[in-house]
C-alpha cells in the first residue's frame, strides 16, 4: 500500500473576479470606476470592460474570463430591457449561474421587476461600498461553495 | 491703487481678532466644542470659523473686483445683470421620437419660450443609426433621437428658425447635427445671418466627463475647430462652442478642478484656432461657458466669480484681445445631477433650490436646474415644473437679482474667491508644463485626478466625513412613497421602431448616386485634412445619415477606445 | 475537489468548441499543484504545434491595442487565436483591475477569439506555471496562435516571455526610456521589433534607431534571424499587416531551422522545473506550517529548526508518488 500522499491544497482561496460592465452607448462611467477601484482595494479581481459594450461582448467576457459575478452599471434608464437581454443570452450559454448584480440610476419601482428577471442585487446610489463589498464576497462564497468544484 | 483698509484700520482689527481668539473664544469652546476637528468645502479647502478684513490684508478693490460690465468683469459681464435682464431660464428637454419633441418645443414657445435646448439620445451623442446594435433599446430613452435631415425637419416643423435660437448638446457629431440644423433653415428660406443657438461641440471635456467620444483627442479637437471655423465664418449669430465643466464636475471633479480644467480646456481651443490664423477678436466673443453648481454654497460663488476674472485675464494679458467682448466669460449654468439622490427623492427639489441660487448669485447668464426625479429617469412634466418654477421664486420673491453682485466684499467670499484662483492657476500651471490640456488629456493626467478625487469623496461619504441627508445621515427605510413618486412613461418600444424603419426608409429613397458622391468627397477632405463643414453640409443634403457620415470620419480619424486610467 | 473525469469531460467540451468548458479548465490551471499536474500533461500530450507568440513593451507602448488589430489580420487569415494578458497586481490589497481586454473587446464574441486575462497575485500556481499551462491548454484545443501580453518586468513574466517561440518587443515614439532600456539589455532579447504610434511626428527617429541597433546585430536572441523593426500605428491600423507578415516570417524560420523545436522543448523543460518547484514548496509549506505553530515565545536555534523542516520535507518528495 503507498502511503496516502495528496499534498495539502494553499491556505490562500482564489480571489473573487468581477466583470464591471458597462452596457449601451451611456458614459456615465463614474459609478463603475469607483466600484472598480473599491472592489480593487478589497483584493477582489476585477475584469472592467470599459464602454460601450453589448449584452453579447459582456456575456462573452464573463465565460471567457470565468468571472465569479457579473456587474452591470447603467444609468440611461434602460436596465429592464438590458437585465432581461443579459440573462437571457447567459442562459443561452449555460452560464446562467453566474450571478448579476446592478447598480445606477434605477427607479425603485424597478427593484421588483429586476429581481423577478433574475438580478441578485441591485445597488442604488448611495449604498455605502463596504455593503457592497460583503454582499458580493458573500454572493461569491455561497456560488462557490455550492458548485461541484 | 484702491487698497481696501489702511494700515492702521488693519491693525485695530487684528488686535481685536486676537483678543477674541485669546480671551473670549476658549471659554466658549471649552464649553461648546466645535461639531468637527476641521471644516472643509467639498475641494477640500480648509475654512476657517471667522473671517477678517485682516484676510483681505492687501485688498485692491480695482485690480481685484472692479466695476460690473468692466474689467476683470468679477462683479458681472453686464452693468446692468439682472436688474434689466433676468437670467435665461433655460430648460433642457427632448425625449422620444422628432414627432413628441416637436410638440413639446411648439409647446414651450407658445409658452412664450424662443430659447430652445434640445438634449439628443445616446445613439444620436455618439453618431450612430438607431439600426446600429450599439443603440438597442436606447433610441429616444435620455434624450431626442436624430439620424437624419428627415428628422430634423420634423423636430422644427411649424418653427421658423429665423424666430428661434436653439442649444444643441451634441460633441462629436456636432458637425453633423449643425449641418442638420443649416439645412433646414435653407429649406425655411432663413438666410445664415438669422440662424442663432449653441453647439456644445467641446472635445476635451469628452475625454475627461461625459464619455461620447468618438475620435481620438487629436482629431476631434481638429473636427470641433472646424465647426468653429466655418461658424464663424458663415454664422454670425451662433456660439459654436459652450467649453463645458459640467460634466467634468458630475465624473467627480473638485470645483478647483473643474474650474481649473474648464479654463485650460478654453486655453487650447485658443491656441488651435489662433493657429489656424483666426484673428483672436474675431472668435473669442463667440466662446460660451458651462459649469456645475454644487451643493457647497459658497464655493460654488466663490468658483464663478474667480471663472470670470481668470478668462478676462487669460484673453486679455495671454491672448491680447483688444474687444472688451473678448474678455467676457458668458456662462450657463445646470445644478448637480450628482448631487441628487433615490433617498427621499423631494429633497431634491431643495438641494436644486439652493443650488440655484449659488449661480444666481454668482451671475450666470442662463441657467437649467435639475427635476428631482432625476435619479430615476427623464423628468416628468410634473417634476420639471417644480424646477422651473424654482428658477422663478428665485428669481421674483427672493430679491437676490435685484443687487448686483450682492456677496462682493463679504470678507469669506472674497477670500474664497481668491483662494479658488490661486488653486486653479497651480493646475493650470501644471497642465502647461505638459504641454497645454490637449497633450494632458492624451496623457491622461486631468482623466486621472478626476478618478481620483470621485473615489475621494465617496471614501469620505462611506467614513462619514461628508454628510448627505437621507443617505449616510436622517435614513429613512421606508420606501413606500417613493414607490409613488409619478414618472415619466412613454412607450420607448414605439419610438424605437418608428426611428429604425425611417431611417431605412430614408436610406431607400434618396439619389445614390448624388449620397455616393458626397460620402466619397468626404473621406476625400477629410483625409487632406481641410475643413470638413462643408461637405459634412453637403453629405446631409444628400441624406446621409450621422452613423453614415459618422463612419466615413472614423476610418479617417480611428476610433477611441479610453484606456483603464487607474 | 477536482475530479478526473470532471476535468476530461471539461476538456472534451472544449475541444467542441463549448467555451464554458474552456473557461473553467482555465481557472482549473490557474491553480496548478500536485493533484492538477496530471491535467497540464494530458494537454501537452495533445499539442498541435501552436505558435507561442510573447508580446513585451512598456506601459502605454499601445501593446493590447497592436494585438487587438493583429487578431483581425490573423482571423482573416483564418487562424484561431487566445490571447493571455497579464496584468499587475495592486501591492496595497493584491487585488487587482484587469484592463487590458477592454481594447480587445471587439473580439469577444468571435468564436475563433479567446481572451484571458490573468493577475500575478490571482496566479495560486506562481505566474510562470500557470500562463505555460494554459498555453498548453489553448495549443492542445486547437488555437494556432497563442499570444501572451506582459508589460515584461519582474522574473516570472520574463520566464514566460523567454519561452515563447517569437518575441515581440513594442516600443514607442519619443520614449528615451525605452532605448536606455535597450541598451541596458532589458529588451535585447526580441525577435521582432514594433515601434508602434508611428503616426506621431517624433516616430522616425525612434524608428532610424532601432533599425540601427537591429543592423548592427546588437539586439535579438542570436541564429540567422535579422530581427525587423516595423511601424505601426494601432488608432490608424497602420502596419498591421506587415507585422502580421513578420511574425509568419518568424515562424517559417523557426520551422526551417528546427529551432521551433528547440523552443518547444525549452518551453516543456521550463513547465517541468516549474512543477517540481511548486511540489517541493508546497511540500515544504504544509510541513512548516506545522512545525512553525509548535514554536513558542523567543525561538532560538533556528538554523537547526529550518535544517529539521527541510530534511521533512525531502522524506515527504522521497514518498511522493503519482497518483
Amino acid at each position: 500500500m503507498s502511503m496516502e500522499l495528496t499534498l495539502s491544497r494553499p491556505t490562500t482561496r482564489r480571489k473573487v473576479k468581477v466583470l464591471v460592465a458597462k452596457i449601451g452607448l451611456d458614459g456615465h462611467d463614474r459609478g463603475a470606476k469607483v466600484i472598480a477601484r473599491a472592489l480593487r482595494d478589497a483584493g477582489f479581481e476585477v475584469v472592467y470592460t470599459g464602454l460601450r459594450q453589448t449584452v453579447d461582448q459582456v456575456v462573452a467576457a464573463a465565460i471567457q474570463e470565468d468571472v465569479d459575478i457579473i456587474g452591470v452599471n447603467q444609468h440611461e434608464g434602460s436596465h429592464v430591457y438590458i437585465a432581461r437581454k443579459l440573462l437571457e443570452k447567459l442562459r443561452e450559454y449555460g452560464a446562467d449561474d453566474i450571478p448579476v448584480v446592478m447598480g445606477g440610476s434605477i427607479p425603485v419601482v424597478d427593484l421588483d421587476v429586476l429581481k423577478n428577471i433574475g438580478v441578485r442585487e441591485v445597488f442604488l446610489p448611495g449604498t455605502p461600498i463596504n455593503e457592497i463589498v460583503d454582499k458580493l464576497l458573500r454572493i461569491a462564497e455561497e456560488r462557490r461553495s455550492r458548485r461541484e468544484v | 491703487m484702491a487698497k481696501l483698509y489702511s494700515r492702521e484700520a488693519l491693525e485695530e482689527i487684528l488686535r481685536a481678532y486676537r483678543e477674541w481668539e485669546e480671551n473670549i473664544l476658549p471659554q466658549w469652546l471649552s464649553r461648546m466644542p466645535e461639531r468637527q476637528e476641521e471644516f472643509t468645502t467639498l475641494s477640500g479647502i480648509p475654512v476657517k470659523r471667522l473671517y477678517t478684513p485682516a484676510d483681505l490684508k492687501d485688498y485692491d478693490y480695482m485690480e481685484k473686483l472692479g466695476v460690473p460690465g468692466a474689467y476683470p468683469f468679477t462683479r458681472g459681464i453686464h452693468a446692468t445683470m439682472y436688474r434689466a435682464r433676468l437670467w435665461t431660464m433655460r430648460m433642457f428637454s427632448g425625449y422620444g421620437g422628432p414627432e413628441e419633441t416637436n410638440e413639446r418645443l411648439k409647446m414651450l414657445i407658445k409658452a412664450g419660450e424662443t430659447g430652445l435646448s434640445l438634449a439628443f439620445d445616446n445613439p444620436t451623442l455618439v453618431g450612430v443609426d438607431p439600426d446600429d446594435p450599439l443603440a438597442e433599446g436606447a433610441v429616444g430613452v435620455v434624450g431626442v433621437s436624430v439620424p437624419t435631415l428627415v428628422d430634423m425637419e420634423i423636430v422644427f416643423r411649424d418653427i421658423n428658425l429665423g424666430e428661434v435660437t436653439t442649444n444643441m448638446t451634441i460633441n462629436p457629431p456636432a458637425p453633423v447635427l449643425l449641418s442638420f440644423y443649416v439645412a433646414v433653415a435653407e429649406k425655411q428660406g432663413v438666410s445664415y445671418d438669422r440662424i442663432g443657438g449653441t453647439t456644445q461641440n467641446d472635445p476635451l471635456k469628452e475625454f475627461i466627463g461625459q464619455k461620447t467620444h468618438v475620435f481620438p483627442p487629436e482629431a476631434a479637437v481638429k473636427v470641433a475647430m472646424d465647426v468653429i471655423e466655418w461658424s464663424v465664418k458663415n454664422l454670425p449669430k451662433w456660439n459654436p462652442i459652450s467649453i463645458s465643466g459640467y460634466h467634468i464636475r458630475e465624473a467627480g471633479a473638485t470645483a478647483v478642478q473643474e474650474l481649473a480644467f474648464t479654463l485650460a480646456d478654453g486655453i487650447e481651443y485658443v491656441r488651435q484656432l489662433i493657429a489656424r490664423g483666426l484673428d483672436v477678436d474675431e472668435f473669442a466673443p463667440r466662446l460660451s461657458f458651462f459649469f456645475d453648481s454644487h451643493i457647497n454654497f459658497f464655493e460654488e460663488i466663490a468658483k464663478f466669480r474667480a471663472a470670470r476674472r481668470m478668462w478676462a485675464r487669460i484673453m486679455k494679458e495671454w491672448f491680447g484681445a483688444k474687444k472688451p467682448r473678448s474678455w467676457w466669460l458668458r456662462f450657463h449654468v445646470q445644478t448637480a445631477g450628482c448631487s441628487l439622490y433615490p433617498q427621499q427623492p423631494w429633497l431634491n427639489i431643495v438641494r436644486t433650490a439652493l443650488e440655484a441660487l449659488a449661480a444666481v448669485l454668482g451671475g450666470c447668464q442662463s441657467l437649467h436646474t435639475n427635476a428631482f426625479d432625476e435619479p430615476f429617469r427623464v423628468p416628468s412634466e410634473f417634476a420639471a415644473k417644480i424646477a422651473l418654477r424654482t428658477q422663478q421664486i428665485i428669481a421674483y420673491e427672493t430679491g437676490v437679482a435685484d443687487v448686483i453682485d450682492p456677496l462682493a466684499g463679504s470678507y469669506f467670499v472674497e477670500w474664497l474667491t481668491d483662494e479658488m484662483e490661486e488653486r486653479a492657476w497651480r493646475y493650470i500651471e501644471r497642465i502647461e508644463s505638459l504641454g497645454g490640456m490637449l497633450e494632458a488629456v492624451k496623457k491622461g493626467y486631468p482623466q486621472r485626478e478626476v478618478e481620483e478625487a470621485a473615489y475621494r469623496f465617496q471614501r469620505e461619504v462611506e467614513e462619514g466625513r461628508r454628510f448627505i441627508v437621507g443617505v449616510n445621515i436622517f435614513r429613512e427605510e421606508d420606501v413606500e412613497e417613493v414607490r409613488r413618486v409619478p414618472l415619466l412613461e412613454f412607450n420607448q418600444e414605439e419610438v424605437e421602431r418608428r426611428q429604425k424603419e425611417r431611417v431605412r426608409k430614408v436610406r431607400s429613397m434618396r439619389d445614390e448616386a448624388r449620397w455616393r458622391r458626397a460620402l466619397d468627397e468626404l473621406r476625400g477632405a477629410a483625409e487632406r485634412g481641410d475643413n470638413i463643414m462643408p461637405y459634412v453640409l453637403n453629405a446631409v443634403k444628400a441624406y446621409a445619415t450621422i452613423g453614415e457620415i459618422m463612419g466615413v470620419l472614423k476610418d479617417v480619424y480611428g476610433t477611441y477606445v479610453e484606456p483603464p486610467y487607474y | 475537489m477536482v475530479t478526473r473525469d470532471y476535468v476530461l469531460n471539461l476538456i472534451e467540451k472544449a475541444g467542441k468548441g463549448d467555451r464554458r468548458a474552456l473557461g473553467r479548465l482555465l481557472t482549473i490551471l490557474e491553480d496548478v499543484n500536485s493533484e492538477t499536474a496530471w491535467v497540464v500533461e494530458y494537454l501537452a500530450s495533445r499539442s498541435r504545434g501552436a505558435h507561442v507568440i510573447g508580446i513585451t513593451g512598456m506601459p502605454g507602448a499601445g501593446k493590447s491595442s497592436l494585438i487587438s488589430r493583429a487578431i483581425s489580420v490573423l482571423r482573416g487569415r483564418g487562424y484561431r487565436v487566445a490571447v493571455i494578458t497579464i496584468d499587475p497586481t495592486s501591492p496595497l490589497s493584491s487585488g487587482a483591475i484587469l484592463g487590458d481586454r477592454l481594447r480587445m473587446q471587439e473580439h469577444a464574441t468571435d468564436p475563433g477569439v479567446f481572451i484571458r486575462s490573468v493577475t500575478t497575485a490571482g496566479l495560486l500556481g506562481g505566474l510562470s506555471l500557470s500562463a505555460l499551462s494554459m498555453i498548453e491548454a489553448f495549443d492542445a484545443l486547437g488555437y494556432d496562435k497563442v499570444i501572451v501580453e506582459t508589460v515584461g518586468v519582474g522574473q516570472s513574466e520574463t520566464q514566460v516571455m523567454n519561452v515563447a517561440d517569437t518575441i515581440v518587443v513594442v516600443t514607442m515614439p519619443g520614449a528615451g526610456d525605452d532605448v536606455q532600456a535597450l541598451k541596458a539589455g532589458v529588451f535585447e532579447i526580441g525577435d521582432i521589433y514594433v515601434v508602434n504610434k508611428s503616426d506621431r511626428p517624433e516616430a522616425s527617429k525612434t524608428y532610424e534607431y532601432m533599425l540601427f541597433v537591429a543592423e548592427k546585430g546588437e539586439i535579438g536572441r542570436g541564429g540567422a534571424w535579422r530581427p525587423p523593426v516595423i511601424k505601426t500605428s494601432s488608432t490608424l491600423g497602420m502596419g498591421i499587416r506587415e507585422f502580421v507578415e513578420a511574425l509568419e516570417k518568424h515562424l517559417e524560420y523557426l520551422k526551417g531551422s528546427g529551432e521551433k523545436e528547440l523552443r518547444l522543448s525549452s518551453r516543456r523543460k521550463m513547465l517541468v522545473k516549474l512543477l517540481a518547484e511548486k511540489i517541493v514548496v508546497d511540500s515544504l509549506n504544509t510541513i512548516a506550517e506545522a512545525e512553525l505553530s509548535k514554536l513558542q515565545g523567543n525561538v532560538e536555534g533556528f538554523y537547526e529548526k529550518a535544517l529539521e523542516i527541510a530534511r521533512a520535507t525531502g522524506e515527504k518528495l522521497v514518498n511522493l508518488r503519482i497518483q
